[in-house]
């Protein structure tokens, strides 16, 4: 197997006396879905935060594209290439959906403070050229009526929409989904895999998506970890998860319910 | 095109009004033009850093006060210097400060938003709400400065004699420059990052955004323009003193910035001429009053609890003030927008 | 500076921690349980000490005026909550501290309409300032009053935060106001406790300060309130040991400074604002407390 675009080395995050992860050790081979699933607590939005820069792990090395990224600030590790979604959307609520995916594209309109305010053709280029852009991702989502809108006036399918373009936006060879499918109803989710899929393939990402609905993790990804406790329990494929015993052990109840 | 047409016909419009202002209207007008238009400076800028980017402060009277002091002592000749300092001798530096009146108003920005940039290391860096407090104390510390300083500012006794530059030419051409100057910024990606900053901070974080240089940047551009108030504030008035810099003028200037919508420039201009003109008009409530053959007696001061009750009522029951965080066109745009829509519906 | 006067000087630093240790305790509480500076805790204890003005100059004896001055603080904390802070709970930031800067600068106007900006005369009782020789030392009474009662008072509040259920509860809220609901457990009601509990505090906090200065105006909180909010973000914002500690480490760094440098004079209030700025450079958590500020996702 080749270099993997991400792994995460025995990482270990304590809150005071309590441990969230517990050496835990995934690697993300470029191209693929990655899921990471688990009960309730296990300890995935933590690792999100780990490999964002959000929370610095107590322990552990986080390596991305060849290079150790432990600790890095947040925002540099958006411009290394990795972005984000949150389990909750948050969305900018005082804007517009075009609005919200243009901050997408803050760091990649080069003109300076000075050429904003003196209107120089730097500023006008950029915003012209970005604008487009920013319509064609919209379109890639089937958005791009909505764009003038008020983000937060939208559905929640359509909110869950506009925040992954925005992730979309940043350039990021590595997308983080955090339970993208949660809270939409089935045909949303159907929707929803479908875009996932197209939008990895034509801006060539790697997506590491958190999961609750098993359904939707058994269609989406190639390969998973399950964790438990903050603990590595399973590695492999979807199909191979769910006859794992300790698997079941853990999740009993929450498979016969997918 | 067509917008940006408009635009270039609204500013010509607008220049031209400020000349024919300053060259026709009479001395007590232009004076409340004046207060008008240096007040309009300060809460635009002010509107920056509280309205767009959502960073709750309480810099204005310290900046304003740097400002002030500032142009005044580049402004004031030697001679009158020597003169005026009665409690000690002028410090050496005092006496080789000399520019004309723009490059005075220039320093006076640029200081403030030096200290403004040194401001923002400790309050930026970490979480919570430490802008307020710490622009709060700042306000406090620069009287504590001008009062135990007198080798540079005079203290107490505060610099007169200030060259009186400031027509209200400058003042309103300056007002103009402000407020397009903000404008461009709030539609740039500057301006969409400080709302992203307000509306999300670890989203937009998420998003690439260095919050801690956006919201620097936020905190110096309203430092300068409140720097450059203070200046033509120090140049209109003629004479300044530690006590004109006081929370009072923070105050009335968030009354401002709150009754416009915060994060609204043109609601903010609009909110300028109704708060400064209200103040003229409630200064009766100081007055002793008579009601029902009583006499209330003189109370300076009931305005400001006036004042502070009307904010508060505001927050409690109009938190967006007049126009939210939109401006003026925008809201004119939807209604006849909405209009056009319901008579195309009824055709 | 000679022994006797270094004495004589750290008892004084002592009875000035004491004022900003009990101010402070209200400022960190408040921040612990709403994330919100309450810009209006310093003048709240101005209204304390008004009222005991008041209440003495209307023929009540020292102690019910004392009395009086404290519940009613604890009643203008509470309500100042109920009427403004409480419906905005939900609301932006932002919001909640305007309303906060606005109640503090509406009782500032109200009482300088009232009373006027005039500093007044506080009616402190003569056992309160008669002045004992203790060999070389020169010490009024209120230099050993103040520390003690301070420390009184301090161990009542941490026996009632660490040991009582109530106490509990406003360690729990620190946290997380949703969770704390969920548990059953009265939030509207634990927080009227925090301020009544802040208020009652700041009241006594601004009655010593009244009787050592010894003269109140309606502008007294400001300067006060800053210092101590200095002071609990030095001790580690939400933490009240903290802000005991930051109270009487910067009453001795106002004390000592300027008995050694007596040039500095002038700048004495100018202390606490450097400690702020310190504090937040190089530790922001202060020296007790815990990172309260990191983002919940």
């Amino acid at each position: 197997m080749s270099q993997p675009i991400l792994s995460v080395e025995n990482v270990t995050m304590r809150f005071g006396g309590v441990t969230a992860i517990d050496h835990l050790s995934f690697a993300v081979q470029k191209g693929e879905i990655y899921g990471l699933i688990g009960p309730n607590g296990a300890g995935k939005t933590t690792i999100f935060n780990n490999i964002t820069g959000n929370y610095i792990p107590t322990e552990g090395r986080i390596v991305f594209d060849g290079k150790e990224i432990t600790g890095t600030k947040p925002n540099k590790v958006v411009d290394l290439g990795i972005a984000r979604t949150f389990q909750n959307i948050r969305l900018f609520k005082s804007m517009s959906v075009l609005e919200n995916v243009l901050i997408g594209y803050h760091n990649r309109m080069h003109y300076t403070y000075f050429e904003a305010i003196f209107r120089l053709p730097r500023y006008w280029g950029y915003e012209k050229r970005i604008k487009a852009r920013a319509m064609e991702l919209l379109e890639e989502f089937g958005i791009a009526d909505l764009a003038d809108t008020e983000a937060t006036a939208l559905s929640y399918g359509n909110q869950r929409k506009v925040e992954i373009a925005r992730a979309v936006a940043t350039d990021p060879k590595l997308l983080l989904l955090d339970e993208p499918a949660a809270g939409m109803n089935p045909s949303e989710t159907e929707d929803l895999s479908i875009i996932i899929h197209k939008i990895k393939k034509d801006f060539d990402l790697t997506i590491l998506l958190i999961e609750h609905d098993m359904k939707f993790v058994n269609n989406m990804c190639d390969r998973l970890t399950v964790l438990d406790y903050g603990e590595n329990i399973f590695v492999g494929t979807p199909a191979d998860a769910i006859v794992d015993e300790k698997v079941i052990t853990a999740y009993l109840g929450e498979f016969k319910h997918a | 095109m067509q917008k940006l047409i408009t635009n270039i016909l609204l500013l010509i419009l607008s220049v031209y009004l400020i000349y024919w202002a300053h060259s026709h209207l009479d001395n007590y007008t232009l004076s409340i033009l004046n207060n008008i238009g240096i007040f309009a400076i300060l809460a635009l800028s002010y509107n920056l850093i509280n309205g767009v980017t959502g960073q709750f402060s309480l810099e204005p009277n310290g900046f304003v006060a740097i400002g002030a002091y500032t142009a005044a002592l580049f402004l004031i000749p030697s001679e009158t210097k020597m003169d005026m300092f009665a409690l000690v001798d002028p410090a050496p530096v005092v006496m080789q400060m000399h520019a004309g009146f723009l490059p005075a108003l220039l320093i006076a920005g640029v200081t403030a938003s030096v200290i403004a940039l040194l401001l923002s290391f400790p309050v930026f860096r970490v979480r919570g709400d430490y802008l307020a407090i710490v622009t709060l104390g700042f306000g406090f510390i620069i009287r504590i400065f001008a009062m135990n300083k007198p080798a540079y500012t005079n203290g107490a006794m505060g610099l007169n004699d200030i060259p009186g530059n400031a027509n209200f030419l400058w003042i309103g051409l300056i007002a103009v420059i402000t407020f397009v100057t903000m404008l461009h910024i709030i539609s740039s990606r500057f301006g969409r990052a400080m709302k992203a900053v307000r509306d999300d901070e670890d989203a937009a974080i998420a998003m690439g955004v260095n919050t801690f240089w956006i919201k620097t940047v936020a905190f110096m551009t309203s430092a300068f323009f409140e720097g450059v108030g203070g200046g033509l504030l120090a140049s209109f008035l003629t004479t300044i003193s530690p006590d004109q810099f006081t929370f009072l003028l923070t105050f009335q200037l968030l009354i401002i910035i709150v009754l416009g919508g915060l994060g609204s420039m043109s609601g903010t201009l609009l909110a300028t001429i109704l708060v400064m003109g209200g103040m003229e008009w409630l200064r009766f409530l100081d007055d002793d009053m008579e009601i029902f053959g009583y006499h209330t007696g003189a109370h300076p001061g009931m305005r400001m609890v006036v004042f502070a009750i009307l904010l508060v009522i505001m927050m409690l029951f109009a938190r967006k003030g007049l126009f939210g965080d939109k401006e003026i066109s925008d809201t004119v745009r939807k209604r006849i927008g909405r209009r056009q829509q319901t008579a195309g519906g009824d055709a | 500076m000679d022994f006797t006067t270094f004495l004589q000087q750290m008892i004084n630093g002592f009875s000035l921690g004491s004022m900003y240790a009990l101010i402070a305790i209200g400022y960190t509480m408040v921040y612990g349980v709403l994330r919100l500076i309450n810009f209006a805790h310093g003048d709240i204890m101005m209204v304390g000490a008004f009222l005991v003005y008041l209440a003495h100059a209307a023929g009540l004896s020292f102690p019910a005026a004392v009395l009086v001055g404290v519940l009613g603080a604890i009643l203008v904390g509470v309500l100042t909550d109920k009427v403004a802070y409480k419906p905005l709970r939900e609301a932006p930031k932002i919001s909640l501290l305007i309303t906060a800067i606005g109640i503090s600068f509406f009782l500032e106007n109200l009482f300088n309409v009232l009373f006027g900006g005039v500093p007044r005369a506080f009616p402190a009782p003569d056992y309160l300032t008669q002045v004992i020789h203790i060999g070389k030392l020169y010490l009024p009474t209120t230099a050993l009053v103040i520390p003690v009662v301070t420390l009184l008072i301090l161990a009542g509040v941490l026996w009632v935060l660490y040991r009582t259920k109530y106490g509990m509860a406003i360690r729990a809220l620190a946290f997380d106001i949703p969770t704390v609901k969920l548990m059953g457990i009265n939030a509207d009601g634990i927080i009227s406790l925090v301020f009544a509990l802040g208020s009652a505090l700041a009241a006594v906090g601004g009655i010593f300060y009244a009787i050592s200065y010894p003269s109140i105006d309606p502008l007294m909180g400001i300067i006060v309130g800053l210092k101590a909010f200095a002071a609990a973000v030095l001790g580690g914002i939400g933490s009240v040991t903290g802000a005991v500690l930051g109270g009487f480490i910067l009453g001795f760094t106002e004390i000592l400074v300027v008995a050694a440098f007596p040039d500095l004079g002038g700048y004495k209030d100018a202390f606490a604002f450097f400690f702020l700025i310190l504090v937040l450079l190089f530790r922001p958590t202060g020296i007790m407390g815990e990172d309260l500020e990191r983002g919940r996702f």
